[in-house]
């Protein structure tokens, strides 16, 4: 059964010179409960538009956005989302940042900051309970946007190329820990990035993106069992063979997204 | 395995980097004042004429013949209470109202768009003159004075609290709906917290504007306070007295700004010390 479904949508957004920009057209595919989905495409395709339309921030232009098989209308219950920038309060500490949902959503505050520490102990993070954002290092601060998208126990998790910004040990960290604490929980998962390798390692199936205006170009299995060590997982032959066919399909997609780059510039 | 969370601790980070040697930054301080103080009081007894210019001598008798013996309007903490009252009356006043306005028409792009205009032509008008306008309607009393605060108050404090206001991170706002926010909690646990930087730094300049405000109402006509002080000194050519009545003005408003640095730094402890001193010397 299906949580999220995508048919046909497209956004088109307000451009510069009066035409309007198309980032994202005829978008179809469908996630199912406790399926984990990377969206890759060349970078700057209209990719996070998906998950904006998917999170009810964006309305589509047309087609159809359905999660739990309601259209959607707003942000529908049960949705997380990771940006790709930081979005942790800076003025709250860490266990008060991943305690901001449940404030939200009507608990106490102390019902809501021990609900929060487990998620805090959780990350790895609990001697840094207090402390605030800006005395955490990138790699914690996404430790604490984790928790804190955990904290709602979200049956669908969008991510925003959320590991792009670290050091490539700290990232290979993170994607073991995003595992290890996805893993059971059952939710639904789109994550959005440039980086094919990351996209198998995490994911169940891979969805490929064409250049701007963006597309679905094709959708590829991933044949790899679980539970994954993803810094191992890259040198078995099945990865390797699962890169091979998917960059057939990527290359041409990033090889244009570059020309068209290229000849914008000039 | 957890590497990263074996950083080192907090402490290394907070610890200030550029500290200089206390002693030497005052010391040169005192200097520059003393030969500042020294070159007016020689100039002034040997080249040019006190009656006009004074002198930090008979400045300094005046002040001490204010405190010791009493003005011509009644002992000088009168005056002092007087003119504090209305500043700090004014001053509240005026920023909550600042505050309050500039969030709220931050947040709403309409209404702002609508009152922009009618913002720009009130924030044209020469204020000050004000003063004089609010004698006639609220009379010789605190009142009138309180007002001419709070006007100069309201735009200093209102301009920074809307700026603050429209330049919140749209990532925080949308990560705070998507964990569950509704509207008013938006704006009470996001669009306040980002803002308060912004009100700061204008509350500085905000409690001057209050006593501004105060004095220029005394001296449009009062029966007590600083402002007094000083119209009178002018109306009997006494340079001494003004400069006098400066001097106290000055030294409120530095502890007024030393109170209003304290709170600030209490409430905004959460930002990183580097960010801090800047915003402290802005």
């Amino acid at each position: 059964m299906s949580v999220i479904a995508l048919r046909n949508a497209t956004k088109r957004f307000p451009g510069t010179g009066g035409a309007p920009h198309t980032a994202v057209r005829d978008l179809t595919f469908t996630v199912d409960a406790g399926e984990f989905v990377a969206v890759v495409g060349p970078t700057g395709c209209g990719k996070s538009t998906t998950l904006s339309l998917v999170s009810g921030l964006e309305p589509p232009s047309s087609g159809e956005v359905d999660v739990n098989g309601e259209p959607v209308r707003g942000i529908p219950d049960g949705v997380g989302y990771m940006f790709q920038a930081d979005a942790v309060l800076p003025w709250r500490s860490v266990v008060d940042n991943v305690a901001a949902g449940p404030r939200y959503r009507g608990l106490k505050r102390q019902q809501a900051r021990e609900k929060a520490m487990v998620w805090v102990e959780r990350v790895g993070l609990a001697a840094f309970a207090k402390y605030y954002p800006h005395q955490l290092s990138g790699g914690m601060r996404k430790r604490v946007a984790l928790a804190q998208t955990l904290v709602n126990e979200p049956r669908i998790m969008l991510m925003d190329e959320p590991f792009s910004a670290l050091d490539v040990q700290t990232r290979a960290l993170m994607q073991d820990e995003l595992l290890r604490l996805w893993q059971g929980t059952g939710a639904a998962v789109i994550f959005v990035t440039h980086d094919l390798e990351e996209a198998i390692a995490l994911a169940d199936r891979v969805v490929v993106m064409t250049s701007s205006p963006a597309t679905v170009k094709a959708i590829f299995d991933v044949p790899l069992p679980r539970p994954r060590d993803v810094e191992e997982i890259r040198l078995t032959p099945a990865f390797v063979e699962t890169y091979r066919e998917i960059w057939q399909s990527l290359r041409e997609e990033v090889a244009r997204a570059r020309s068209e780059a290229m000849s914008r510039a000039s | 395995m957890q590497a990263e969370t074996l950083a080192p601790p907090a402490e290394n980070i907070v610890s200030r980097t550029n500290r200089r040697t206390p002693w030497k930054l005052w010391t040169v301080r005192l200097a520059v004042v003393l030969v500042w103080l020294g070159s007016w009081e020689l100039t002034a007894t040997h080249w040019i004429d006190p009656f006009f210019y004074s002198k930090p001598s008979l400045i300094w008798d005046r002040l001490v013949d204010w405190f010791t013996a009493g003005t011509a309007f009644g002992s000088v903490w009168t005056q002092i209470v007087t003119t504090l009252q209305e500043a700090v009356f004014g001053f509240i006043i005026g920023a909550i109202a600042g505050v309050v306005l500039g969030i709220l028409l931050g947040r709403a792009r309409f209404a702002a768009d609508v009152a922009a205009p009618f913002i720009k032509a009130a924030n044209a008008v020469p204020r000050i003159v004000l003063a004089s306008l609010f004698v006639i309607w609220f009379g010789l009393g605190l009142t009138s004075k309180v007002a001419t605060a709070v006007v100069l108050v309201f735009f200093a404090v209102f301009f920074n609290a809307f700026q603050g206001a429209r330049e919140v991170d749209r990532n925080l706002v949308n990560n705070a709906r998507i964990l569950g926010a509704s509207r008013t909690q938006v704006l009470t646990s996001i669009v306040v917290p980002s803002a308060t930087s912004w009100i700061f730094a204008s509350l500085h300049a905000a409690f001057g504007f209050a006593l501004i405000g105060a004095v220029v109402g005394e001296y449009a006509g009062a029966d007590k306070g600083l402002g007094l002080l000083i119209a009178n000194a002018q109306g009997t050519f006494d340079a001494a007295g003004i400069y006098a009545g400066m001097i106290i003005t000055t030294v409120l408003a530095l502890l007024a700004e030393y109170l209003l640095t304290l709170l600030e730094n209490r409430l905004l402890r959460w930002r990183p010390p580097a960010l801090h001193e800047g915003a402290e010397n802005a």
